[in-house]
């Protein structure tokens, strides 16, 4: 019989750090091409990425949670890429945006990475050429039940 | 102003052996100019007070593969004559014939400073070697890339790993030494 004058919330602490970290995934600005298009709209008002808590795009690695890979990643680019990777504080998380980033797409070429996962551990892989602003949001929603099924104190 | 007419301005300066006309499908003038030669015939364009070709366009080197010699350098260029569009020729495309053994030929950024950049990129992505160039070093690829890749012979693609460098490590002591010069510095300021 719980009683209710006492406001006590019971829980795990996995899941109370799971839910602070999947309510407020705080992506760094990084647009490689086209696909940063589309991140714009997801950002912007019509599609309202703030709705899932992941609105505030950071100009600093050292400030955000997530890389949203968006666009193709040329050989010269991938030490700034692993690099910026690498600046961001753990826990932190990687989308691989569009047909380019996840596996080189129309640039079968020499100077277009064939899959940013070479260079970075990739979380979740959105298709699309480039993907609806839907699937990118489809895509952190599914970043957001990963982390939810992650053991933040293993 | 045709091809033949430039050459036959050009010849009162420049040794007429190497100039060729070239009949062009698109009606532009178009002449061969000799490798040895290059420099100077660039020069007279320039100055010359009937054709003033100050502005270089583009430079563009192209690879007929199986054929020798293998290169070609195209030129393109402009005349604005004397005062703004004046009675000189509007434009002219200028070819050098290149061998593929010794792709070598003298740079034109003495003449044109616009040309430096743009021999960068033919030196970038064709390996052709412009000799004294003031800065020829790669422009585009990274800089230990490895061969030329707009050449025929080079695949389309290389299946290499990427190359993406050791993190910045910074140990300890040059951390603290980092911070104690900045704070120095502030107190100087």
């Amino acid at each position: 019989m719980p009683d209710e004058e006492i406001p006590v919330l019971l829980t795990t602490v996995d899941k109370m750090v799971n839910w602070a970290r999947r309510s407020s995934i705080w992506p760094v600005t990084f647009g490689l091409a086209c696909c940063a298009i589309e991140m714009m709209a997801m950002s912007a008002s019509r599609y309202d990425i703030a709705r899932f808590g992941a609105e505030v795009f950071r100009g600093s690695p050292r400030q955000s949670d997530l890389m949203i890979v968006a666009g193709r990643l040329s050989r010269k680019m991938a030490p700034v890429l692993r690099r910026i990777y690498d600046q961001m504080p753990e826990p932190k998380y990687v989308i691989s945006m569009g047909a380019c980033a996840s596996v080189g797409g129309v640039f079968d070429n020499y100077a277009i990475v064939q899959g940013v996962d070479q260079v970075v551990p990739v979380d979740v892989f959105v298709p699309g050429c480039p993907p609806r602003p839907e699937s990118l949001i489809y895509g952190i929603v599914q970043l957001q039940k990963k982390i939810d099924r992650s053991k933040a104190f293993a | 102003m045709d091809a033949t007419a430039i050459i036959g301005v050009l010849s009162r300066t420049v040794p007429p052996a190497g100039l060729e006309p070239v009949q062009s499908a698109d009606g532009m003038p178009t002449i061969y100019v000799a490798r040895e030669h290059l420099v100077d015939t660039c020069r007279a364009l320039r100055d010359m007070p009937e054709l003033r070709f100050a502005f270089l366009v583009d430079l563009l080197p192209v690879d007929y593969l199986p054929r020798e010699p293998r290169f070609e350098i195209v030129y393109l260029m402009a005349s604005l004559g004397m005062s703004g569009f004046g009675d000189t020729p509007k434009r002219l495309r200028v070819k050098v014939r290149v061998p593929g053994h010794e792709p070598t030929l003298p740079s034109v950024s003495s003449v044109w400073p616009a040309a430096n950049w743009s021999e960068r990129e033919a030196y970038d992505l064709f390996g052709i070697h412009f000799s004294d160039h003031p800065d020829l070093r790669r422009i585009l690829m990274p800089d230990d890339w490895e061969g030329f890749p707009l050449r025929k012979d080079y695949p389309v693609q290389i299946r290499l790993p990427v190359k993406t460098y050791e993190p910045l490590q910074v140990s300890q002591e040059q951390f603290v030494a980092n911070i104690e010069a900045t704070r120095n510095r502030a107190r100087k300021d």
